[in-house]
This record gives structure tokens, sequence and C-alpha cells, in this order.
């Protein structure tokens, strides 16, 4: 052992060597930043140096440590402030109790958890090690000064790809030895300060050899002249200038420890300079680039050195660390550290091997915490374990394997647990938690979700899986459900069933839906009812629709029609109409959820289309052999997917083939006699006649497929029907009839007669005549009929009433400029139309004097379908909503700030979606604490002056909120067709 | 040998074995069995004496039941003190099990507050929290949080439901790393021989000089008389959890693992048994 002599920091090389006996041969010597001076006797002993102080920095004897097993002698010791930390030969890692200024040797040896090759102390005893199996850098968590033993031991994730990355340094000094600048003396002396060690404190360093350092070299299988090389290489000390959160690394090849930032940072060419000096060997390599060292002005740019060495290793595979020395790194307690992140994928394979360690104890107090509790426990609880528990357990009402749509990315389908657990609340109701169980990254997670907050449960139309999505306000507003799809058919409904009756339970509701209550329909076909609270038209507080629960009504339907009666029609996507029967559940609403006696089969007929595509080539005309370029010759409508005859499926599995395939004629634009329409290319506009310029075509193929469910629906024979409307009447009374219209499927105008309350179905149908066809009608609350015709233009019906349910004579009304209508809604005096691009338009200027009003004013673009209702609000199916983490097609949205003065209403509240296709809101007549509602339209449209010719000015109006969004926007997960 | 989180568990898990017997006087159609129950120490007792109330009314006329009252050794307990509290203040150092006199009569005005359903259980350990957040964040965290979180909070304690309690809770437990502890230590002390209800002050878990505060320096600091020993012999035990921690241990490491649900850290103090 030699004592290098006159280190300071004018001088940190010192002068000479002086000689210091031992007692045996010393194989490893550790220096502390104090007075602790350890080393390690070839016989496996180790030697402590006694009487260090300020004035005999070089102390005055040695005394002896045993090594704490007597077969396997100590190999490696290292010393910090006031602890020493020891390998031994067998690789276990142990801890010296009791070691201080007064008495370096300590008490005890305390074995810790792990096994390691080497372990080194740094500044305020922090520690690092070198795992034995894995061989990666362990920094040991918990090291604090009422615990410096620490709790446990954590993999260092020291990447390689990221070189030149690094999150920063400070004096990034490179030395083999150690240097020392006016900063890294501070740096001690903050130090000092700092640490709580009192009996330190008055002492000044005695060993100047505190050098910041910590040099980690990769060696492993290298050829041992390189791993030589470079062991020695690194040193990379940096610090912070308040002495807080100071890390200190090196790394040889790319390895980057990320640090603590700090703004202490030398001129880069200072800093180059040393870097000169330093590494003369490493200029020979040409990798090391000067402007990297000045881009990063770090200096674990290094990484240059290790090109060799590099290559050893595969680019997934860790390296393996031989030696790592922390001698100068100070690490801040309650800085979080980033060492222990990859910054890429990188070097999981490092934390993978992370020892699975529990922390050793060594505190007293927590040693006595943990003591004194499990006798407590056996002294209150052993022999009292009959006893019964106060609080009982909840009953675990169903757990099952479902998967799940996992919310990060990639998305994917995967296998989980699921658990719905139902307790009974302190008001004794009863209220559910559904828990998914999942593993995220071999870690077991779950979410959970409150069933009283679920808004909606939705079958997912989906092929190849069993799904359902479970909707809370949160998630309506993200856009994001949480999805869950099970094994079989009857195992997706059993959950349905179960959740669905649960999350009624938990808000109370039960029975048939109120004669106020929102219906709507998912392009699925599947039915949907929610009760209005009085507060989502009116009140100080409006109700965000995102709060509206709606529940599953059995049946399928395209359309569904209500008035606040109770009269409730749908149209199936066969054309078949059905009357509501006031019955409640069915379809797989089983049991108490369901009505018994008003529940009837329903079926419903829908056709999957695929397209035929060829193109035109001189030698055999059209056929099926493309361009490299071209869509599948079977697909979709849009090309992009492939659709032949034999992998097209029904729609879900519950619906089932009924037909084969056959040509379909009737697609938009026409076709010729095999069916077949022309376009000049994919994808274009095509038509049904070929010409010169024609070289593509394609055919629509059909297939007719059937679904057989059942719910509180019974057919109203025989005419099939295209729209319907029925009067949003509050205040008729029981007896009368109530006025519906409907379009027949051929396009005809009919009024339904003996619509009553008890009688829904009414008792028979009289014609109304047009000269065209019509697609949709709408009849208010004053029997104002409105109907759009096949060509896009709307149509008032004069005089209708009570007495002359079939009024007199039609009034055409011109559509906005240049747009076709396609749906009409007349609310209590307010009438909307839709146009075929989307547009919401308002009628303006009626009055029960002139009630086909005077112009079209723009409300909203980017509308699919809508319902305005016996309170004038507007409801409609918006076609696309962006929300936080997804974009959906086909919600519910709301107008809000329709008043009797602003009848086209202010903004857009947005509900339930995507994958909505109708909803109807002309059930809800209730006021709440709406005062002053006209009794005549008279006071309601303010601008019943304008004239006829402002009509183009209204068009250029522009909603003041479209509900238009970007359409690069990522696939529509959420939407019920997803 | 294990690792912090235990403490959690062994804290939110500790039982007490009670044998609820209705008082003699109370007056009965038949003789009423004693009924026995494992208590969580971390409770209240009218949130988990449903079972306890069932028992003994079966036995008596409609008209004898009252609000129900337990009592122990003479002294009425305090519903809204936690069991664990109760039990480590009265009845540490006694034979198990717990033995809790009920009463139905004769409500004691002037000791115990009325709990007519949970919802004022609910209101006061709520209060608690918010209470404990206010001296440990100014109330920042706990504001933070949704209604739904308070209400996890609750539905934790009152099912028994350990991972769903931390999993707010733990949020609670939290503090910037700058801080190194909380802004202050929520804590009440409890002696068995002052009639004084408790002590709280504030306190902060770290010392002006940067190092960590004691329960020792807690009790020098707001209860001297707790570890006073003019003859060199502590002649009190302070508990907390039904042990005795020492003197060393960090007050905020007490704080974040050994605090009741509601958030506070309740110590008895009481007289070491001569024995």
């Amino acid at each position: 052992v030699w004592y290098r002599e006159n280190v300071c920091h004018h001088n940190p090389e010192g002068s000479t060597w002086s000689l210091v006996t031992t007692p045996g041969e010393v194989v490893q010597i550790s220096c502390g930043p104090y007075d602790l001076l350890w080393a390690t006797l070839w016989e496996g002993q180790a030697i402590v140096r006694e009487g260090i102080d300020r004035n005999n920095p070089q102390g005055i004897s040695w005394s002896t440590v045993e090594s704490p097993s007597s077969e396997n002698g100590i190999m490696h010791v290292s010393v910090g402030v006031d602890v020493v930390w020891c390998v031994t030969k067998d690789r276990k890692v142990w801890f010296r109790r009791g070691v201080n200024s007064h008495n370096p040797c300590g008490t005890s040896w305390i074995e810790m958890v792990g096994e390691m090759m080497m372990v080194t102390v740094g500044l305020n005893n922090q520690v690092w090690g070198i795992g034995c199996d894995d061989r990666a850098i362990y920094f040991r968590q918990g090291v604090t000064p009422s615990e410096l033993s620490g709790k446990t031991w954590k993999a260092i994730v020291s990447g390689r790809e990221s070189d030149r990355s690094q999150t920063g340094s400070s004096t990034s000094l490179l030395s083999a030895g150690c240097f020392f600048t006016d900063d890294i003396q501070n740096q001690t002396s903050a130090v000092i300060q700092g640490d709580a060690d009192p009996s330190s404190d008055t002492e000044l360093p005695t060993s100047p050899a505190s050098p910041a350092l910590l040099g980690a070299a990769a060696a492993g299988n290298g050829p041992a002249s390189q791993a030589g090389t470079s062991a020695r290489l690194p040193v990379d000390p940096l610090h912070s200038e308040q002495g807080e959160g100071t890390a200190a690394s090196a790394s040889n090849d790319k390895d980057n420890l990320e640090m603590n930032k700090s703004p202490a940072n030398p001129n880069p060419s200072a800093e180059l300079q040393w870097i000169n000096i330093d590494l003369k060997e490493a200029q020979k390599h040409p990798v090391l680039s000067v402007s990297s060292f000045a881009d990063t002005s770090s200096l674990s740019s290094l990484g240059a050195f290790s090109v060799g060495a590099e290559d050893q290793y595969g680019a997934d595979e860790h390296p393996l660390w031989a030696w790592v020395s922390g001698g100068g790194c100070l690490v801040d307690l309650h800085s979080p550290l980033k060492w222990f992140t990859a910054p890429s994928g990188l070097s999981s394979s490092v934390q993978s091997l992370s020892l699975s360690i529990t922390p050793a104890q060594t505190a007293a107090w927590r040693k006595q915490i943990f003591q004194q509790l499990s006798e407590r426990t056996k002294r209150e609880l052993e022999n009292f374990r009959h006893y019964e528990q106060a609080i009982e357990q909840s009953v675990w009402v169903k757990t099952g394997a479902l998967q799940w749509w996992r919310n990060w990315k990639p998305h994917k389908w995967m296998d989980v647990r699921v658990a719905l657990e139902q307790f009974t609340g302190s008001d004794g109701m009863r209220d559910s938690i559904l828990f998914i169980y999942y593993m995220y990254h071999e870690e077991k997670k779950y979410i959970h979700v409150f069933l009283n907050e679920v808004t909606i449960i939705v079958e997912v139309l989906n092929e190849a899986k069993h799904s359902f999505a479970l909707y809370t306000p949160e998630r309506t507003k993200q856009r994001w459900p949480i999805r869950l799809a099970a094994a079989t058919e009857q195992e997706m409904h059993d959950w349905l069933s179960l959740l669905n009756m649960s999350c009624c339970e938990s808000r109370r509701i039960q029975g048939p839906p109120s004669h106020h209550a929102i219906w709507s329909v998912t392009c699925k076909g599947d039915i949907f009812v929610s009760e209005p609270s009085p507060e989502l038209e009116a009140g100080p507080q409006l109700m965000p629709c995102d709060q509206m629960f709606w529940r599953q009504v059995g049946g399928h339907l395209r359309l569904i029609e209500s008035n606040s009666r109770g009269v409730v029609w749908g149209i199936g996507y066969d054309h078949t109409a059905w009357a509501y029967t006031g019955g409640y559940g069915g379809g797989f609403i089983q049991g108490l959820a369901s009505s018994a006696d008003n529940i009837y089969t329903q079926s419903d007929v829908k056709c999957v289309y695929i397209y035929e595509n060829q193109r035109w080539n001189p030698v055999t005309g059209y056929s099926s052999r493309g361009l490299p370029t071209d869509r599948y010759m079977w697909s979709d409508a849009s090309g992009l997917q492939e659709c032949t005859k034999t992998n097209t499926k029904p729609p879900s599995p519950q619906w089932s083939w009924v037909s084969d395939w056959y040509i379909d004629f009737s697609p938009a634009g026409g076709t010729d006699r095999e069916g077949w329409q022309y376009a000049a290319d994919f994808p274009a506009s095509y038509h049904g006649h070929k010409t010169m310029k024609d070289f593509v075509r394609r055919r629509r193929w059909a297939r007719k497929c059937k679904i057989v469910t059942n719910g509180p629906w019974l057919e109203v024979p025989p005419v099939t029907l295209w729209d319907i409307s029925i009067i949003p009447s509050s205040d008729a009374d029981d007896e009368e009839s109530v006025a519906l219209w409907a379009i027949s499927d051929k396009g005809d105008v009919l009024c339904r007669l003996g619509v009553t309350q008890q009688n829904p179905a009414g008792t028979s149908w009289l014609h109304v005549g047009t000269d065209q066809p019509f697609i949709s009608i709408s009849i208010g609350a004053f029997y104002q009929v409105w109907a759009i015709a096949r060509d896009g233009s709307a149509f008032y019906r004069g005089s209708v009433s009570p007495n002359k349910p079939a009024g007199d004579c039609w009034y055409h009304i011109p559509s906005p400029q240049k747009q076709k209508l396609k749906q009409v809604s007349v609310g209590r005096t307010s009438v909307f139309v839709l146009d075929k691009n989307g547009n919401l338009w308002y009628r303006q200027g009626i009055t029960p004097s002139y009630p086909q009003g005077s112009t079209w004013d723009h409300v909203s673009n980017n509308i699919r379908k809508m319902s305005v209702g016996p309170l004038d609000q507007v409801w409609v199916i918006a076609d696309k909503v962006q929300g936080s983490h997804s974009l959906s097609c086909g919600t519910v949205c709301h107008r809000t700030g329709v008043q009797p003065l602003e009848p086209k209403g202010l903004s857009w509240d947005y509900g339930i979606g995507g994958g909505w296709e109708h909803i109807t809101v002309r059930g809800n007549a209730t006021e709440a604490s709406r005062g002053a509602v006209p009794d005549t339209a008279e006071e309601n449209p303010a601008a019943s002056k304008e004239g006829e010719d402002e009509e183009s000015k209204g068009k250029t109006e522009h909603s003041k909120t479209p509900l238009m969004v970007s359409e690069s926007q990522e696939l529509d997960r959420n939407s019920v067709n997803g | 040998m294990t690792d912090d989180k235990d403490v959690l568990r062994d804290v939110w898990f500790g039982r007490i074995p009670t044998c609820f017997t209705l008082y003699q006087d109370e007056i009965t159609e038949r003789e009423a069995d004693p009924y026995y129950l494992l208590l969580p120490r971390i409770s209240y007792l009218t949130l988990v004496t449903d079972k306890v109330k069932k028992h003994f009314q079966k036995v008596m006329r409609q008209e004898e039941v009252s609000e129900i009252w337990f009592e122990y050794e003479g002294t009425p307990l305090k519903w809204h003190y936690p069991i664990g509290l109760l039990f480590d203040l009265h009845a540490s150092n006694t034979a198990l099990p717990w033995s809790i006199t009920v009463h139905f009569k004769n409500f004691p005005e002037k000791d115990l507050l009325h709990c007519h359903s949970k919802d004022v259980i609910e209101a006061h350990f709520m209060a608690c929290i918010k209470e404990a957040d206010a001296l440990k964040h100014k109330s920042q965290v706990i504001n933070e949080m949704q209604k739904k979180d308070h209400k996890q909070l609750w539905m934790g304690l009152q099912n028994d439901k350990f991972e769903q309690f931390w999993a707010i809770n733990r949020k609670l437990m939290e503090y910037p790393p700058e801080d190194n502890g909380f802004r202050y230590i929520p804590f009440r002390i409890y002696q068995a021989t002052t009639e004084r209800p408790f002590i709280q002050k504030l306190f902060r878990p770290i010392a002006s000089g940067g190092h960590l505060h004691t329960l020792g320096d807690l009790l020098k600091d707001v209860c001297p008389s707790a570890i006073t020993n003019e003859d060199g012999e502590q002649k009190t035990q302070v508990m907390i959890h039904g042990i005795e921690p020492m003197l060393e241990t960090p007050i905020q490491w007490l704080s974040e693992h050994m605090s009741y649900p509601d958030n506070f850290l309740h110590i008895s103090i009481i007289p070491r048994p001569t024995d």
C-alpha cells in the first residue's frame, strides 16, 4: 500500500509515493471521501486503517476484520463516508454495521440480498454494483442517512444506441486519474455541509482522492487486451452547482447513463483540450468526432472508444460490465434518477434481469415495527380466526375470461380476466364494479369501472368477434370506450345482459321506457332508449348529453319515431313497419329485465353488397385481369377490401344468409342489362352505359341475410315503409287519434287512421296523392306537414287538421340553392331540413298565417340525420366528431342554446357515438322550468320580415360551430361498425 | 424480511376479536347470547356492527330499541374514533377478546355523537381526510381529486377493499421530492389518563437542519410527559395500531405507513403496565 503525498487541488497529481506497511498482502483497497480506508488481504480478511485525521492523513495502524463467512474470504471492499460494503468470494454482498469515524471497523456484517461481482460506494454512501449473473450495473435504491443499507438493487439501463444523446453533464473532465477543479472542490464542501453525519463535519477530507468517478467498462467475452484497455479509460465526473443531484458517469462504448442536467457547463474548448490531453490514444480512432463533443458538451461520447469491443455484442444484448466506480458520484436522495428506464425499447433485457430482491431492512426501528406487527397479528388473531368478520366481502357475481382492446399501442385484442363485483351500498342500493385484469410488461394491472357511471353498453358489429363497448361520460368525450370481446355469442349476451341489468339497477331504472323517452338506433340496427331528465332541454345547468344513460331494447330497426303519448313506430331494413307494444327487454335481455307478455319475435332482412370490378384491355375487352395497381377484382364499395362471393360473411354471427348472390340492378347511376356500370377509371362516378372513354366497369352483387330476434314490436302489415312521422302532441286527450304520416317504400305518402294510445298500430292507411315519389315526411305539433320529394325539393301540405287528416293540397317549397334535400323534421313550430351534402337548414319566416315560411338559414354542416322535438329542440346524428382519443362517425349531438327567439340554437353538445344512425326526441316534451314558451308561432322566428330574395343570403351564412373535423384521423375504432 | 407495503397491509388487515354483550339492564324478551366478531382496527364501530345490532334486536321489543351505543368498562366508546384507537387507548394489555357492552337506551349525549346513518360516518371520515390533506398538501391533492375518487376512498374503507382504497390514497401520501416530506404531519395524540380529547399541533416532518424528525421528537415537542422520565424509566406506552414503534422512527415514515385511513396518525399514550 502506497500513500501519495501532497495531493491537493492545486497539485492534484501529488508528489511522491510513500510506502505504508501492511500485515499481509493487499489485493484491493478502497478509500472513502473522508477518513475511512479499508483494504482486502489475499487471505480474505479486511484491514482497516485507524487513526486517520487531518494531521495524520496516513493514519496510524491497521486493524483486521474477519470475513463474514469463514469459508469465503472477502474479495472486494468499498467504503463511503461511514459505510463499508464488501463482496465475498461466493459473490455474496455484505454491509458493515456501526462504522463511523470513531469506530472505523464497525461492529458486524449483515448479509444483503443479491450476488455481485463488486460494489462501489459514492460520496454520500450511495452504492453501485455489478450483478454476478447478468453483469449489469445495479444501483442500491433507498440509501438514506437513516437507512444506510438501502432497500433494493435496481439495474441501471445503459443504452448503447443512444450514444451522444446524453441528457447532459457538466464538467466533463476526462481523466484516468483524478482531476480537481474549483467546481469539484465546491462540490466536496457541499457534501460536507449536506451530510447528516455530524461526526464527519469537522474533518476535511483527508484523502484528496475522491475522484468523481463512475467508470464502467465492458469486458465480457472480448479479448483481454481490449477489455483491459477500455477498463482504464472512462472517467466522467459531473456535478451540479448546488451540490444537488449530481451524478457522474463515464462510459466506454456508447452506453448512456442518463444524468441530471446541470447548468455548470465548462466551455467546450476547455473540455476539448482535456480530451486531447487525456485521450491521445482515443484520437487514433477516426470515429471520435470533435463536433459531437462540442454539441453535447459531454464526454460520454467516449463511445468512440470501444468501436472494437462493441462489435462483440449483438445489438440487442446489453453490455457485460466488469467494473464500476461511483467514488465521485453524489446522488441527491430525493431527485428521481433517470437511470432505470431505457430511452427506447433497448435494454429491456437488462431490466428483466433485475434481481428480484426484497429490501433488506437494517434500520432497527423498521425491524421493530415489522416484528411487532407480526406479533400483534399473532396475539390478536391467532386464537380468534373462527370469529366472524365484521365486513362481509362482497359477492363476486361473475368472473370470466374475455378479450380486451388494449389501450396502448399497438392496439390489439388481449386476453383478460374480468370480474363483476356487486355489493350493497350503505343505503341498501346495489352497486357494481367491473374489473378488468391484464398484464402489462409482465406486471399485473387492472382497470375498473363503476357501473353506475356507465352510460351505455353497446354491441359492436364485428364479423370476427363477439364484441361490445362500454362508455362512460369520460370515454364518450374521448371517443374511446372500453371494448371487450367474448368467445361465443352466448357468452357475450350473458355479459351484456348482466352488465345492463347492473347498470339499470344502480340507476334504479326498470320497466318500460316513459312516453318522453328518447329513442335511437345504431347502424347495427340495435335500439336504445334514454330517459330524458328535465335538465336536458332547459334549466340553469343544462345536462351534457354525454351523461345520458342508454339502455337497449330488443329488436332490429333502421329507423324509429315516437311521440309524447307513447306511440312509437319503427321501420326495419326490409321496410317492414313495426309498432311498439309498450314492453321492455327482449333480445339478449332476459328474465326480470324483460317484460313477459309483449315481447314478440321480430326479424329483419338486409343485403350485403360486393362489387365485381373489370378493366378493358385491347385483346380480350373487359376482363377480370386488372392492372397491378388496380383494386381487387372482387371488392367492397371502396375497393380497399377484397370481398369475394365465398369469403364474404354475414355482418355478424347473428345473421344468416337467406339467398344466393344475385346481380343488383339498382345502384345509383344505373346499370346496363347485365348490371354493369362504367367509368373511365377507379374510383370514379359510374354510369349505366358503355362509352369510348370507359376503361373500367363494375357491377354490384347482393346477397340477402336475415336476423331473427325478439322485442316489444308488432308488425303493421301489409305496406312496407320508407319514412314515418308521428305528431308530437302532448296535450291531446287519450281518446283522440294521433296523426301519423308515412312514406311507403315506393314513395307514396300515406296517412294512418285510427292511431291512439291504446291502439298505436292504427286501423288503415289513407293514400295522399303526389306528383312524384317522396322520401321524407314530418308533421309538427300543429299539424304542419312537410315532406321531401325524391328530386330533393320540399313540399308543405295545406289544411291538415284532426278533422281533415290528409289535408288538401301540396305547396312546393324551393330547396336551398343547388341543394337536394333528403330529410325534414317539424317540431312545435320550427322546421328544419337536411340536404344531401349534410347541411342543416332552418326555415325562416314561418307564421300561422304563412306556414310555408320564407327563407332557408344555414345552421350547420356535417349532419347525417336530425330530429326536431315538441320543444323545438334539435338533435342530430353528426357525421364525424373528434374526441380526445379518436374520431367517431355517427354521433348523437344536441343543439344547445335553442330559445324561442333563437330557434337555430348556438352550438353543439356531443353525446354517444359513433355508429349511430337515427334518433328521435319527438317524445320529449318535458319542459321543466322553461317558463315562457310562446303559445303561438307568431313571436317565434324574429326574422319573418325577410323576403324571398334573402334566401341566397341565408345560404352563405355558415354555422357557428361546424361539426366538421379533419379526416386525417385515426380510423374510427369505437364506432359501432368498427 | 418484508417490504414497506406489507406494513400498509398489516395495518389495514388488523382485527380485534370482540365479544359483544347486551347491557344487563336492557329489557329483553329472552336472554341474549354474546356476539363474537372480528372488528377491523381501521374502521368505525357503527360502520361494522350491523350484525351486532340485528343480533340483539331480535331478543328485544321494538319499543325498547333506540340508538345503539357501546361501552367498555364504563367508558362510552366514541364511534368517530377508529376502532384500533379505542382498543389501544382503553383496552391495551387486557385479555382478548375485547369485551364490549351494547346499549340501546340512555344514550350518553355528553360523551357521544349521534350516528343515525352511515352517511354521518362518511361525512366524518371525509372531513378527517380533508383536514389531513390540508396539513400535508394545503388541500391540493384532495381538491384535485374527483368526486368518484372520494367515493372510492370511502367505499374502500366501508367494504374493506385494500386495493381500492390505496389506489386513491396513494396520491394522498405523495409529496414533492424536493420537500422530503409533508408540510405538516397529521397526527392526534390521545391520553387515557386525561380529560382532554386529544393533542393536535402543527409539526413538520423535517427539522430546520434537514434531518428527519422522529416519533420521539414529536412527543418531546407536543407531549413531553409521555417520555420524560425522572428516574430514567419510561412510564408510558406509545401505541399505534397495537404496537410500540421505537422513538427513533421517522415521523414521516410513520405518517406514510401507519396512518389510519382517515390519514391521521392516531397515537395512544397509556400507562405502562407495572407487572
